[in-house]
């Protein structure tokens, strides 16, 4: 008997041993450098033939544009991309996991700055793409680093390291019914006071339609609400500290709350901006505040029921002037376990080169590059309106639209509760004042 | 070697169902238990620092949003296997009987159960639309007072429990009705015999002999229930305003929304003790009711 037990242990560690030895390097191999460097000396050969790499992508209309032309990138390079479309919240679980394995799996990848740069930086998931634009070798003068604007490379930037190249910016913008305005001869709003007024004329619950609509679910509100937060003086951090306890920053809670709570449709509280333009484009509501970059949402036929009827204005002054934010929503990473760096970049390169982010931005989506805001062809499939608002809306626009810590998370759900105190009109007072000492722990926290 | 293996049979073939448990299952379980006892945000430079049972006792001793989620995991599987044992066994004697078209009836009730949980979700979200959904519209029709569905605090949680019955309650019926289809008959006869009306038949006769079948059948659909987390995640992500956010949404948004993955470990050890209890005390109480 002991011998069997002895001779059963040997063989289940053996065969143990044996599974994880081959896993392991059947792993390996798979990752092992697929000849990354160029094959300068037969320049008939592609530079990056056979190469795989694999880019992992957000659900945008970006995204769509793009694909189209990767086939053309892979007749040039030689290489082979394998994209994998994911939706926001999906995605960053995705890289999650897979950045945290740092084998190697992922090599480009999609990010939003504001959002993760600071805790995936923490991570040391990114690699550091100065190496990349700095060297003449491997990005030519053509590609010009300095076409993009300061704001959205200042964000993607951290402790002195480029971590991406930002692709899409997106500025806080009010959409109307211009019908409706027009019929009830209503002034497009210009303040905040005139923004209620508006909603007033326009809500008529007992028909369906509601004066405005906006996000409720209290997390992804925040960053809509950041511009009311602006525009009435207020901003999420002050002198080092959270300041959402501060008069401005309440009074713009209670305006944020009671244009939702009062004129707004059932049912808010879990609206996010996908809920909000369906409203929207189902002409069941008269206003939207929202990011400009989501027009088409509500103004495509196949998507709107009120798509010509669509009006662009800029987002209202509050107690200090006109303050919507104008940020970085998106931009392009490589991962630093990637092993094909080099493949990586000359993607990356591409992706970002004047000449796609001419057509990525013609095709509906703005980017932060200048060279494309002033080519006429960069802006002419676009409303007239619409642009003008995006331009007006840039030059005055804050850099960030949610709070500039590293656990952005956690920080946007305690700033969310807020903003669902606001709208149930529930105990306001006392919610900030908790949250916001809860927000400053956590700063306390991560500056430990 | 053929010699060996004919010696060892007994331990061989069950060799690799034991090395997959043991890769698949307690692997991940005692690397958890690792965690928990650590500070990580899954940092690829910086390792996890050890802290102790620290975690634990932050959730446990601080945290109100881990306790309110422990209630509402017990609430939500609470009513939803009240409701799915009690509709499942209405149906289960109903569809006993026979009739034309039970076949049929009988697959067509499979559906809920075989359709993937996140397009649930997303048709179900839809239909709860307070302003442009089916069910308000329906009882607006009826002239019955509407609801805000997944929208109020108060209401969500219950909406979440009507999707997952709808889900479920096929589950329960066929368990059920599969204990009803393999009962002798002879206590029936003897009931009959006796001149025992249908309700005391069915209150004396049917439901005892039937219980180690529901006992079985709620074991299995409440261990399910406790880690419901796709439907909930799809049609609300544990809010509005956290009044839907179970432990494992909660455990969730720990680990890949704050990226506090000790935190997050802890809590699902906690999570995995609490339906190991659950398990235990079910099992206890279905043994004595038995002897």
């Amino acid at each position: 008997m002991k011998g069997i037990r002895r001779s059963l242990a040997v063989g289940l560690t053996l065969v143990m041993a044996a599974s994880l030895v081959l896993t392991g390097c059947a792993g390996r191999t798979e990752e092992k450098p697929t000849t990354t460097t160029p094959a300068a000396s037969d320049p008939a050969k592609k530079p990056f033939e056979g190469v795989e790499i694999r880019f992992l992508a957000s659900q945008h209309p970006w995204t769509e544009t793009l694909k189209k032309d990767i086939a053309q990138f892979e007749a040039q390079t030689g290489m082979k991309v394998n994209m994998e479309v994911l939706a926001e919240n999906n995605l960053t679980q995705k890289l999650t996991v897979e950045l945290t394995a740092g084998t190697g799996t992922v090599d480009v990848f999609m990010q939003r700055p504001l959002q993760e740069a600071k805790q995936f930086e923490k991570n040391g998931w990114y690699a550091d793409l100065n190496a990349f634009v700095k060297d003449s070798k491997k990005t030519p003068a053509e590609w010009d680093v300095n076409d993009f604007h300061k704001g959205p490379m200042q964000v993607e930037t951290v402790n002195g390291k480029l971590v991406g190249i930002p692709l899409i910016t997106e500025q806080e913008i009010l959409y109307y019914r211009k019908d409706l305005f027009a019929e009830k001869n209503i002034k497009v709003p210009t303040t905040m006071a005139e923004l209620e007024a508006a909603a007033k004329a326009l809500h008529d619950p007992n028909k369906d339609f509601y004066g405005i609509v906006m996000r409720g679910q209290g997390n992804p509100a925040v960053t809509q609400f950041s511009s009311f937060l602006y525009s009435m003086g207020g901003d999420f951090i002050k002198d080092g500290k959270f300041a959402m306890d501060s008069p401005e920053a309440l009074k713009a809670l209670k305006i944020y709350g009671n244009l939702l709570g009062k004129y707004g449709p059932p049912g808010v509280l879990n609206m996010q901006w996908q809920q909000a333009s369906a409203l929207f484009a189902q002409g069941k509501a008269g206003m939207w505040v929202d990011a400009n970059s989501l027009y088409l949402n509500v103004t495509a036929p196949d998507k709107s029921t009120i798509g010509d009827k669509v009006g662009f204005a800029m987002f209202p002054a509050g107690d200090k002037g006109v303050a919507p934010y104008s940020v970085t929503s998106w931009g392009i990473s490589i991962a630093k376990s990637s092993k094909k760096q080099d493949a990586a970049w000359e993607f990356v390169k591409w992706a970002s080169s004047k000449e796609m982010v001419l057509k990525t931005q013609s095709a509906g989506n703005p980017s932060a590059r200048s060279s494309a805001w002033n080519n006429a062809d960069g802006t002419k499939s676009w409303p007239k309106e619409w642009v003008e608002v995006a331009k007006k809306s840039g030059e005055v626009g804050k850099p960030a639209d949610r709070p500039l810590v590293i656990n952005v998370g956690k920080a946007r759900d305690l700033v969310g509760e807020m903003i669902t105190a606001a709208i149930t009109d529930k105990d306001l007072e006392n919610v900030v004042k908790d949250r916001n000492v809860k927000l400053n722990e956590l700063l306390a926290e991560e500056n430990k | 070697m053929s010699r060996w293996i004919e010696k060892n049979l007994k331990w061989v073939f069950p060799a690799p169902a034991v090395i997959f448990i043991v890769v698949m299952m307690a692997f991940p379980i005692l690397y958890t238990a690792w965690i928990s006892l650590t500070e990580w945000s899954m940092s690829a430079t910086e390792p996890p620092k050890f802290v102790g049972l620290q975690n634990y006792i932050n959730l446990l001793g601080k945290d109100h949003r881990f306790w309110m989620s422990v209630w509402r995991t017990f609430y939500f599987t609470g009513l939803a296997l009240a409701g799915e044992t009690l509709l499942g066994l209405v149906l289960a004697v109903m569809l006993n009987r026979d009739f034309p078209g039970k076949n049929l009836l009988k697959t067509l009730f499979l559906l809920p159960m075989v359709a993937t949980p996140v397009a649930i979700g997303m048709v179900w979200l839809l239909m709860f639309e307070p302003t442009i959904g089916y069910l308000n519209h329906v009882l607006k029709v009826l002239h019955l007072p509407q609801s805000l569905w997944l929208a109020s605090e108060g209401s969500a949680l219950p909406s979440l429990v009507l999707v997952d019955v709808w889900q479920w309650t096929p589950m329960m019926a066929l368990i059920i009705l599969a204990g009803l289809v393999s009962m002798p008959s002879d206590p029936f006869e003897a009931a009959e015999v006796d001149g025992a009306s249908a309700w005391q038949t069915f209150w004396h006769v049917t439901l005892p002999m039937l219980r180690p079948t529901i006992g079985m059948a709620v074991i299995l659909r409440s261990i399910d229930a406790l880690k419901t987390f796709d439907i909930i995640y799809s049609m609300t992500q544990g809010g509005p305003n956290y009044s839907t956010e179970t432990l494992n949404l909660y455990g969730y948004n720990l680990g890949f929304g704050y990226f506090y993955m000790g935190s997050a470990s802890s809590l699902l050890m906690v999570f995995f003790a609490i339906v190991m209890g659950v398990v235990i005390f079910m099992n206890w109480a279905r043994k004595g009711a038995l002897s």
